[in-house]
């Protein structure tokens, strides 16, 4: 194989303007997905978080196991058990439902995760100072504990999202057409591998920035803790 | 040997006009510093003036711009000179102890023995036993660097320098960063190396220690060498008014 | 029939299960391979780069850093699809097996030389110093008294990535390896019945739970003051 064919196969400008609108098409429904299923998880993870401050067994435990369940389970199995498993339980779910819901089980269990460690990383000093001028037990959460557990986790916070944006590929397995889907559609249809290569640089572009940052806070974080 | 003696042996130490910028900054402007055998150098002077930097340009933790330095014969800053080899017979303690957290004291004190000088570990491990004897320690080589005081570390440190039998000993400002009750020990240790006739080189504060046992005080301001003499002479009568100001400050602490 | 013995039937059905058991058990054992030889390759492959990166060579820097982003901003479906479905395109094959493995070691390698970097460069410059002062070499010193203590810093953000992303494994299922999730699958198809789904997801949170329990306990163990 010459050069030439490989830039051919890779590269070819003529196949990448044929399949451009519905690479476009695919590329705001993977926006528009992230835009869902990111708030899902965090709220989901938000309330796993405050729970887990809760000191009885009776919730602590059940909570513990629900977690870990879910940060064993791949996303891709959750994804595909909802998505194929349920109807057979006579309950039928749009591949965008069973994304929701695959997402918000394990993302969310893994941002709770993330803000627990935050909340956890609060000083004590602070919750006592606060209560002792009278603010109510979740008035303290609200404006004293989470703000400061949402900066000291920040780091891992940007990099659990950039996870799930990268994670919502997994819904072209269930046939949303999102950007990989769409790709793997112009690709099996030209048979050219121009449309995936230009699904990777629109990945590429739209999330190396996120990793340059993440980069620099990372580094700053370990440096920060010895 | 005492502090008026001449100094009559072959100087161990021999630096020439040494230069070194950090960028637009000039560290150092020139200065000459010669040891002798078994002489104790001391070098006082104004933070910035130098003279860690100095320190660290003779065993070239940093290179210098410009100048030469010969150590025991060896010309530091030709390039076929192998620097590995040449620091062997440099010991250098430095502020903050700087032990390998991950070893015990035994293990600190034997690494370089073992991967140096290729000795085995049961050679490496009595010799680096030997080294904590002499800074009074053989009783805690099992401990973590965690869990020893900041005196006892630096103990350790001096130990893991001494173990390679270097010709020369360089000490960056040792009892800076310990608490004051802890500083005693390691004064001794080091004036018991002192003792042993090992040759020093001392970047420190602790004028009383100079003292008692240097040969030798050099003050430095600027990057330069202002004026050296016998203890008695910088301390009792410095002939530079910027001497007589940072002897006075110093002794009113 | 009650619609609890339709759900028993659907998801729980023990005739199924025992036909579609094998099958699951080998791809089981296909997960197992296929995740040890990813954490094998992309561990090793990730401490080479930052151990080369350790000696600040520039233009080799950069084309670390930027192979770094790049596996980082990718998702792994997308560089599996591009291996598996792009290459063939070039005329060059490769087995799903090797592409998943291919991927997501690449995957693993930028996450593992990013965290042990972070680590090698939170080891204090004092360290350098001392071990160089004694005479030690530059690779002995990286190796015998930087390394240790970065390695150290390093296990619990490494532990943690690393089960994520041979929880990705399950993705190998989408380009034709009978891994757990590829077998469950089949026998979905098969026998028209989720319970090899079931199989499935009960085989991973086997084979994850306790690997999840154990970075629990990572975390604690190796907890960042020394």
């Amino acid at each position: 194989m010459t050069f030439d064919d490989f830039l051919l196969a890779f590269f070819s400008l003529d196949i990448l303007r044929q399949a451009w609108p519905i690479l476009w098409s695919g590329f705001k429904i993977t926006l528009l997905l992230s835009a869902i299923v990111v708030p899902l998880g965090v709220i989901g993870g938000t309330v796993l978080a405050l729970l887990s401050t809760v000191r009885s067994r009776w919730v602590r435990w059940p909570l513990i196991a629900w977690v870990d369940l879910f940060r064993a389970l791949p996303p891709l199995v959750l994804l595909v058990f909802v998505y194929a498993g349920l109807p057979f339980a006579g309950i039928e779910v749009s591949a965008i439902g069973a994304v929701a819901i695959g997402f918000f089980l394990n993302t969310g269990a893994y941002y709770g995760e993330v803000l627990r460690a935050g909340i956890e990383s609060v000083p004590r000093g602070q919750l006592e100072a606060a209560r002792s001028t009278g603010l109510t037990r979740w008035q303290t959460m609200a404006h004293v504990v989470l703000p400061q557990a949402v900066r000291n986790v920040l780091p891992d916070l940007i990099s659990n999202t950039l996870e799930v944006v990268k994670l919502t590929s997994i819904a072209s397995v269930v046939a949303l057409p999102e950007l990989l889907f769409q790709a793997r559609q112009a690709q099996s249809v030209t048979y050219n591998a121009t449309p995936i290569m230009a699904a990777a640089v629109i990945y590429f572009l739209l999330l190396w920035p996120v990793v340059r940052l993440l980069s620099r806070l990372e580094n700053r974080q370990i440096a920060g803790r010895r | 040997m005492t502090a008026a003696t001449p100094i009559v042996q072959a100087p161990i130490v021999q630096a020439r006009g040494i230069h070194k910028h950090f960028g637009a900054l000039h560290v150092l402007k020139g200065v000459d510093l010669v040891v002798a055998e078994r002489e104790l150098v001391f070098v006082i002077g104004p933070s910035g003036s130098g003279k860690s930097t100095l320190l660290r340009c003779l065993n070239r933790l940093e290179d210098p711009s410009g100048g030469s330095i010969t150590v025991d014969g060896i010309d530091m800053l030709d390039r076929g000179t192998d620097i590995n080899k040449a620091r062997q017979r440099i010991g250098m303690v430095f502020q903050s102890f700087n032990l390998y957290p991950h070893m015990t004291a035994l293990g600190n004190v034997a690494l370089a023995l073992r991967k140096v000088l290729g000795l085995d570990r049961p050679a490496a491990e009595a010799r680096a036993r030997a080294a904590l004897e002499r800074v009074h320690l053989a009783d805690r080589a099992g401990h973590y660097p965690g869990q020893l005081s900041g005196g006892q570390q630096q103990r350790v440190a001096i130990a893991r320098a001494i173990a390679l039998e270097p010709r020369v000993m360089l000490f960056d400002e040792p009892t800076s960063a310990l608490d004051p009750e802890l500083v005693g020990g390691v004064l001794a240790a080091m004036r018991e190396l002192r003792e042993s006739g090992m040759t020093m080189v001392v970047v420190s504060h602790e004028m009383g220690f100079a003292k008692a046992a240097a040969d030798r005080v050099i003050f430095m301001d600027d990057g330069r060498i202002l004026e050296q003499g016998p203890p008695a002479a910088i301390f009792g009568n410095p002939q530079h008014e910027r001497t007589r100001a940072f002897i006075g400050q110093i002794e009113r602490h | 029939m009650t619609n609890w013995d339709r759900f028993l039937d659907s998801f729980f059905n023990l005739r199924v299960a025992a036909e579609y058991l094998p099958k699951i058990i080998e791809g089981f054992w296909l997960t197992i391979l296929l995740a040890g030889c990813i954490i094998l390759a992309g561990i090793a492959a990730g401490l080479a780069l930052a151990v080369v990166r350790s000696f600040a060579i520039r233009p080799l820097n950069w084309l670390i850093i930027f192979l770094v982003d790049l596996f980082r901003a990718l998702p792994p479906l997308v560089i599996i699809a591009l291996l598996y479905f792009g290459l063939p395109a070039a005329g060059l094959s490769l087995s799903g097996f090797a592409a998943a493995w291919l991927s997501l070691s690449l995957v693993l390698m930028a996450f593992t030389e990013e965290i042990f970097w972070a680590g090698i460069t939170a080891v204090p410059k004092g360290q350098w110093e001392a071990a160089r002062s004694t005479g030690l070499r530059f690779f002995q010193t990286l190796t015998l008294v930087v390394l240790p203590q970065a390695l150290r810093m390093t296990i619990p953000p490494l532990t943690n990535r690393t089960i994520a992303i041979t929880k990705g494994t399950a993705l190998a299922s989408v380009v034709a390896v009978p891994d757990i999730l590829g077998a469950a699958q089949a026998g979905v198809s098969f026998s028209f019945n989720p319970t090899p789904l079931t199989l499935g997801a009960i085989a991973y949170v086997v084979l994850f739970f306790p690997v999840v329990i154990l970075g629990r306990w990572v975390e604690t163990r190796f907890a960042w003051k020394r």
